[in-house]
């Protein structure tokens, strides 16, 4: 049975025991995932782990991403590793921004902290979680800094006051503005985008191997 | 006396109770590894709970690498975990590899591992040197830093720099390793069992440090896959789990290994597992050595790695790639991909999310000591106060990679 086989079947397997709680699944680049529905999410999480043809018992990571375009804009990334099978499959859900996530702390132990970096840097809300609080950013911070929205800058910095003998927080003050440049281009062999009159060449493939005349050589 | 403890609300009569107690720990204490602040609530000299507060050094490393080309996203792998960086680096790098579709040549994986095993001797070094500083014996870290610099001098040489490397790209190394360094380091290898040797006879069977380590900050196999342990933290815990092993990636299919596992899961458990591996290290650098094959350190790929300056001399193509490289970068085909390795610490990984273009849309990095600090918490329960200080010297915290 081929890689790709055994990968198929799992994640058949998966959908075919839990019905209505995944929405999709795929494989991208050798790796499973599956899209579960927000609410069942434990329940996915649970069946994963103790089902003996999963047995995924480690919960290596939970990660937010933020699609504002989306109409929910963030997904929650579950990873999960088998140790027995020795296996990895990705878990998905999406949530809109005032909508929550159900904590899977009482599947895995160590999502605890995982939803708490979640909740910090993207807002996402986990019900039933015994401690939500912040973890990474400053006490008393405002925002959640890995939005897409949130300014790579940030909005207050710190100093020390030398008159005050404390440390204060102002807004942020540039002396030059923040400049992000757009390198963006259709670099021939680079991306797919064609530019008006270039037709004439095939469509671009991966890379470009190089000459293979010896380096430093003068013609 | 009695009084005065009446006034402050402690019972005297009968047994004698001790108010609860919070207390703080750090994140200026020398045993914090850092910047790592506790707080702990004590019944006496009891832990009954404690609740670490990370994020002091937190940089924003995630949001800084969405607004970063992939060649500039490199290096702030050197700055989280900066005892063990190479390691780091090789996971962005294989992530973004695959994401590409390619494949390094062959003398750079060789040289991948072998700066790979190099970091994780020099991680095991310094993390069992100043657990043992932490636990009271001060010769070991005098003894292992000379040893651990002579390693780091193999960094500077391939790199040019000490910590921060910047030396694993994606599509191969940035450079080929210096003539005559493969001969020196064999010759260093060679001589370093005898100064883990003589760092064992410290530690191994020092009566103080065996009182501070041994059924101390036990964890059983169970709790250690529920609160997602990896590296030496799971393997103490007698769970025979390797990403070399199990899932290689690189050349470490074709090397001869073995994995150390623990049997009975604390902090001294931890501590023999970190020093056999050592020893397994250095096996798979000596093969590394001998096998070192010849050839290209670098894709032969201008839209990926760039082109050797003498080329550019004389062939627009490659200065024109060169110039696009170092300013817009190369694109990665749109997708997602979590590729992991087997750090010093545990399983470091990336979850890298591209959109097609040249930066990276999400890059989420999956620190182990994230995982192993949070099970602080119900490792210390019911410890002595001074235990707390061998379970985090056990757990080898490093607040880059933590606070990210």
């Amino acid at each position: 049975m081929s890689v790709d086989e055994s990968l198929t079947d799992i994640a058949e397997h998966v959908a075919e025991n839990l019905g209505g709680a995944i929405v999709s699944h795929e494989i991208i680049k050798d790796e499973v995932i599956l899209t579960a529905q927000r609410e069942d999410i434990c329940q996915v999480l649970r069946f994963l782990r103790d089902d003996p043809e999963c047995h995924f018992k480690m919960l290596v990571s939970i990660c937010g991403v933020d699609y504002p375009e989306r109409e929910k804009r963030f997904e929650v990334v579950y990873n999960l590793l088998s140790l027995t099978q020795n296996n990895r499959i990705r878990v998905k859900v999406k949530a809109g921004e005032n909508e929550f996530v159900p904590t899977s702390t009482k599947v895995f132990s160590t999502a605890g902290w995982f939803e708490r970096e979640a909740w910090d840097l993207f807002g996402i809300y986990f019900s039933d979680h015994s401690d939500l609080r912040r973890i990474l950013t400053d006490y008393g911070f405002e925002g959640h800094p890995l939005r897409k929205d949130f300014p790579l800058t940030g909005h207050v910095e710190l100093r020390y006051d030398e008159e005050q003998r404390r440390v204060v927080y102002e807004p942020v003050h540039l002396t030059q503005d923040f400049r992000t440049f757009d390198y963006l281009s259709p670099w021939e062999g680079m991306t797919d985008v064609q530019l008006p009159g270039d037709e004439k060449g095939a469509v671009p493939q991966q890379g470009w191997q190089a000459s293979d005349k010896t380096v430093g050589s003068k013609k | 006396m009695a009084e005065a403890l009446k006034k402050e609300n402690i019972e005297v009569s009968g047994q004698t109770q001790i108010k609860p107690m919070t207390m703080n720990f750090g994140p200026q204490h020398p045993a914090a590894h850092g910047v790592l602040r506790l707080v702990l609530e004590m019944e006496g000299e009891i832990v009954e709970r404690s609740d670490p507060h990370i994020g002091l050094l937190h940089r924003g490393t995630e949001k800084l690498i969405e607004y970063k080309t992939y060649t500039q996203a490199l290096p702030y792998f050197d700055r989280l975990d900066y005892v063990a960086p190479m390691n780091q680096e090789h996971a962005f790098a294989l992530g973004v590899e695959k994401l590409l579709g390619i494949e390094a040549p062959i003398r750079a994986q060789y040289i991948r591992v072998l700066f790979s095993e190099l970091g994780r001797i020099l991680n095991h070094i310094l993390n069992i040197t100043t657990f043992a500083l932490d636990v009271g014996a001060i010769t070991p870290a005098l003894w292992g830093f000379e040893e651990r610099e002579k390693g780091m001098e193999f960094y500077e040489r391939a790199s040019g720099a000490r910590l921060h490397a910047n030396y694993f790209r994606p599509g191969g190394v940035a450079r080929d390793i210096p003539v005559g360094m493969a001969e020196d380091m064999m010759e260093w290898i060679e001589n370093l069992p005898k100064a883990i040797g003589d760092l064992e006879t410290l530690l191994s069977d020092n009566r103080i440090f065996k009182q501070r380590t041994v059924d101390i900050g036990v964890a059983t196999k169970d709790e250690a896959i529920d609160w997602g342990f990896t590296g030496p933290m799971l393997r103490g815990s007698g769970v025979a789990w390797d990403l070399r092993k199990s899932q290689p990636y690189e050349i470490y299919e074709e090397l001869d290994f073995d994995i150390p596992v623990g049997k009975t899961g604390d902090c001294y458990a931890r501590y023999l597992v970190r020093v056999a591996e050592m020893y397994e290290s250095i096996k798979i650098m000596k093969q590394c050595l001998k096998k070192l094959p010849e050839g290209p350190v670098k894709i032969n790929d201008y839209k990926v790695s760039p082109p050797p300056r003498a080329e550019m001399k004389d062939s627009m193509e490659a200065l024109i790639h060169h110039f696009k490289l170092y300013t817009e970068g190369y694109h990665v085909p749109a997708g997602e991909t979590y590729t992991a390795v087997e750090a010093p610490k545990g399983e470091f990984g990336v979850y890298l999310v591209s959109d097609g273009t040249n930066k990276p849309y999400r890059c989420h990095i999956r620190a182990p000591g994230f995982a192993h600090l949070q099970a602080l918490d119900f490792i210390s329960k019911g410890h002595m106060l001074a235990d707390v200080v061998s379970n985090i010297g056990s757990m080898d915290v490093v607040f880059g990679e933590i606070d990210r």
